[in-house]
């Protein structure tokens, strides 16, 4: 097994990190959520929306929400370090997070990942194994930033990726004829009235 | 009360304990890593695993679970037995197997439990996780592939130590305890760390590599470096002191000490005294206690006593104390004081010097006022105690002072003898709470006391103290270990006698001609003039610096002794080691001494000078018992003057001749003040 370390060393140094001012009113509004003295509760919601900020979480943002909470900082990292949403390195501006567990790896998620991998550039995208997102009804499935794109192939994990990069959003969603989880190419019961 | 059966035996426990503590009641022993008495609970390790009836069919942690009442519990079961040994062989997965070269090998938890527990062998057959080592400064050396994760560290440091620096990030596999920013505990307990750690993730930086456990020879003692008489025991090995490790005492130090208890014993090696040393012309030669006897007779012998003066120094035993008082006053000198920092106490009424509540009582104090103190910086240990209070709630803090992180909030309610007027007059809401309080306690340390108008603050602080029956509010905090042994042996001027600033003038004035220092080194030596010093001590520090005579003594590792602590506790320390070359024990030189200038004093063993000890001053006779002292008149109301209250211990790690010649303490000290400067 390879050297494991929470903290990267390796990446790049942010001098500094404030929030907003309209983001601040949004931190305002977490805390809000919980009774007086219990801000620290906010500390999810308050490190996900510096990570939409900064687009990943440079050690001087965990610093920063520790002070806004009142927080010792070693308290933020634990949170930070434990949850795998939380980008501890710098990230393209889409993140690609490819599901390969049994489902989606039985329907093809191989040639997704590959897909994936070759479009990876580390500005635009960048490309995450992950373990099962929970759409195995339409895998394979991956997980672009907030949004989930589904049964794809190579070709249409292409077609989709060439439309990011093109600074398009493609539908999210299942890329075959198909609505949500239903039966590709429209119902197949319960079609009388 | 509920009734509860431990393996078939029926037993009444306290309501609310876990099934750990009651199965410890009943004398019954329960594996475990992460439980400790003094932390929380954390409930991780899973090592205490026990069979409860009723409950789902499946072990329990023992730790986590409270008693109820009717409840069966087994400890010893197939199912317990085969529960504990899978735990213990999840543990073993990538726990390395270098017991060999770890210093936590023949004291290991892990060690003696897979050996009680655990499978012969190993069923893994992967690698091991690799984790990097950790910096945790001078004084705790990392050897993280070696943690369980127990997170006892994380525990201390957050809630005992009150820094909080250490976390688990990661999860599962990548799970690391760290401080993520890689800097120095900023505690004074790191050395804590080392002892609750139950394997040998964390280890003495100092001690590494340095001795086996069961090398060493353990005798039981006191420490000296502050006033709260930390319970310790000290471990040596052919003679020299390897560690000091904590005993416990829970109305004085539960189990912890400082790091200044712990590893300044490394200046026990080096600068000492090992042979009498005569000044001639001008340059100190070494000399034979003969010499150096005949020496000091030919000075003192013509000389009337109101020109001989004494000063003791913070580090001295009880016995040396009062043999030095009969010799000074078989020569007929007054002139006699233990206050080497001015300290404006007299050793009239006992509750007026000491810490009246004693160690326990600030656990049941309601409102605290630190008066010209920095407790974390003069007993550590101490001022865990009052973060322990603070934590456990509805206790108001407040403190008039030096402006410092206490690691528990405080209310700052000023910094000189002003604010400390104010809060006596009744002015401000802190004195109307601290009023109002039913057990309220005023801390006063020696930075309000070492000044001109100590006798004025120390009137002002009796009169916020509540005096009943039941509680005596009234606590000073001492910073030398000495100082209330000397001030129950009264060694303080006596009648038409100097006191330490009269001695050091009459010294310049040449009205005092000769002064003996027993261990005395926190003076202003070059007040000192030309009067002829005779140092009896262990270290060459400035008092053997200034010298024209030196007796080597014994350092508190090298004689049996008695201490009273600031509560007026009066430990016995014992002899763990002998002292180095031609030293002698502090008493015995002076029972020599005293032979040679024609004024023998009457006791030939230790145990006589105890008796001394107790004819001098009863409370010697009771040991390690404490309670208020008589109480009283004391200080004198005067004016003050407006300069702040400033600690007397402006730097932790160097507050003696031992600190100052130990090499880990320097190292500590320069890596807080890298991180000072940083900040």
């Amino acid at each position: 097994m390879a050297m494991i370390t929470a903290d990267p060393k390796d990446v790049p140094q942010v001098a500094s990190f404030a929030f907003t001012p309209e983001n601040m009113e949004k931190v305002k509004g977490f805390i809000a959520n919980y009774p007086p003295g219990r801000q620290a509760s906010a500390v999810i919601s308050v490190l996900d929306l510096a990570q939409r900020q900064q687009g990943w979480l440079p050690r001087v943002a965990m610093n920063e929400v520790a002070r806004i909470l009142d927080m010792a900082p070693i308290r933020v990292y634990e949170i930070a370090t434990f949850y795998t949403m939380f980008q501890l390195k710098p990230k393209g501006k889409y993140l690609l997070q490819v599901c390969t567990t049994t489902p989606c790896w039985l329907r093809g998620s191989d040639a997704v990942m590959k897909a994936c991998q070759h479009a990876a550039d580390g500005e635009t995208f960048s490309v995450q194994e992950v373990e099962c997102l929970g759409g195995c009804v339409n895998a394979p499935v991956v997980q672009i930033n907030d949004d989930f794109y589904e049964d794809l192939d190579e070709a249409s994990m292409k077609k989709v990726l060439d439309a990011f990069k093109r600074g398009e959003t493609p539908k999210p969603g299942p890329q075959v004829n198909r609505q949500t989880s239903a039966p590709e190419g429209g119902p197949t019961t319960l079609k009388g009235e | 009360m509920p009734t509860i059966k431990i393996d078939g035996k029926e037993m009444e426990v306290p309501a609310g304990i876990t099934i750990l503590q009651a199965c410890e009641m009943a004398g019954i022993e329960v594996p475990r890593f992460c439980y400790h008495e003094r932390l929380s609970i954390a409930g991780n390790c899973r090592m205490c695993l026990v069979e409860v009836k009723p409950g789902p069919p499946k072990p329990q942690a023992s730790c986590a679970l409270p008693v109820a009442d009717k409840q069966e519990i087994f400890t010893n079961t197939p199912m317990v037995t085969k529960a504990r040994n899978g735990v213990m062989e999840f543990l073993l997965i990538n726990h390395p197997l270098d017991c060999p070269i770890c210093d936590q090998g023949g004291e290991c938890d892990l060690q003696d439990q897979a050996m009680a527990y655990g499978y012969d062998r190993s069923r893994y057959h992967e690698n091991k996780r690799a984790v990097p080592d950790k910096e945790l400064g001078p004084l705790v050396k990392t050897s993280m592939n070696r943690c369980i994760h127990c997170t006892r560290c994380i525990r201390f440091a957050t809630e005992v130590a009150g820094t909080e620096q250490l976390g688990a990030t990661g999860r599962g596999e990548s799970m690391e305890v760290t401080t993520y920013v890689e800097s120095a505990l900023q505690t004074e307990l790191a050395g804590n760390l080392v002892d609750l750690c139950p394997v040998g993730a964390l280890t003495a930086k100092p001690y590494a590599f340095e001795a086996r456990s069961w090398e060493m020879r353990k005798t039981e003692s006191v420490d000296v470096f502050d006033a709260l008489g930390a319970n310790i025991r000290i471990d040596t090995r052919g003679g020299q002191v390897m560690r000091v490790l904590p005993r416990l005492n829970d109305d004085v130090n539960e189990e912890w000490i400082s790091d200044k208890t712990r590893h300044a014993i490394d200046g026990l090696r080096h600068q000492r005294l090992d042979r009498p040393y005569v000044r001639v012309k001008g340059k100190l030669v070494p000399a034979t206690w003969d010499d150096a006897f005949a020496a000091i007779a030919a000075r003192l012998k013509p000389l009337d006593g109101s020109k001989v003066a004494a000063i003791v120094g913070d580090q001295c035993d009880a016995e040396s104390m009062v043999a030095l008082k009969d010799l000074m006053a078989g020569l007929g000198s007054t002139n006699i004081d233990c206050r080497q920092d001015g300290a404006k106490l007299e050793a009239g009424v006992r509750g007026s010097y000491i810490f009246n509540p004693g160690v326990k009582g600030i656990d049941q104090a309601d409102a605290i006022l630190l008066v010209g103190t920095n407790p974390r910086w003069e007993s550590p240990v101490l001022n865990a105690r009052i973060r322990k209070r603070y934590l456990s709630g509805r206790c108001l803090i407040g403190s008039v002072g030096p402006a410092v992180d206490l690691t528990y909030p405080v209310e700052r309610l000023g910094a000189g003898p002003a604010s400390l007027a104010d809060i006596a007059a009744g002015k401000g809401s802190f004195a109307e709470k601290f009023k109002a309080a039913k057990n309220p306690l005023v801390i006063v340390g020696m930075g309000a006391l070492s000044r001109e108008d100590g006798a004025a603050v120390l009137t002002m602080a009796r009169s916020l103290a509540t005096v009943r029956d039941d509680w005596n509010g009234f606590a000073v905090l001492h910073t030398a270990a000495a100082r209330v042994g000397a001030l129950d042996l009264g060694l303080v001027p006596g009648a038409g006698g100097k006191d330490v600033a009269g001695i050091l003038a009459g010294a310049a004035s040449k009205e005092i001609e000769v002064v003996y220092l027993l261990a005395a080194d926190e003076i202003d030596m070059s007040k000192l003039g030309k009067a002829f010093v005779i140092y009896q001590g262990h270290h060459g520090d400035a008092g053997a610096n200034r010298a024209d005579v030196i007796l080597p003594g014994a350092a508190y590792t090298e004689k049996p002794g008695t201490y009273a602590n600031t509560e007026g506790r009066v430990q016995l320390g014992q002899r763990a080691s002998y002292p180095p070359g031609d030293a002698r024990e502090d008493w015995a030189i002076l029972r020599a001494l005293s032979e040679r200038l024609g004024k023998p004093l009457p006791y030939d063993t230790i145990d006589q000078v105890r008796a001394r000890l107790i004819a001098v001053n009863k409370s010697f006779a009771a040991l390690d018992q404490q309670s208020p002292g008589a109480w009283g008149d004391f200080g004198k109301a005067g004016t003050t003057a407006d300069a702040p209250f400033v600690s007397p211990v402006a730097n932790f790690y160097m507050t003696d001749p031992i600190s100052r010649a130990s090499k880990t303490m320097a190292d500590c000290m320069a890596s807080r003040t890298q991180l000072m400067a940083a900040e």
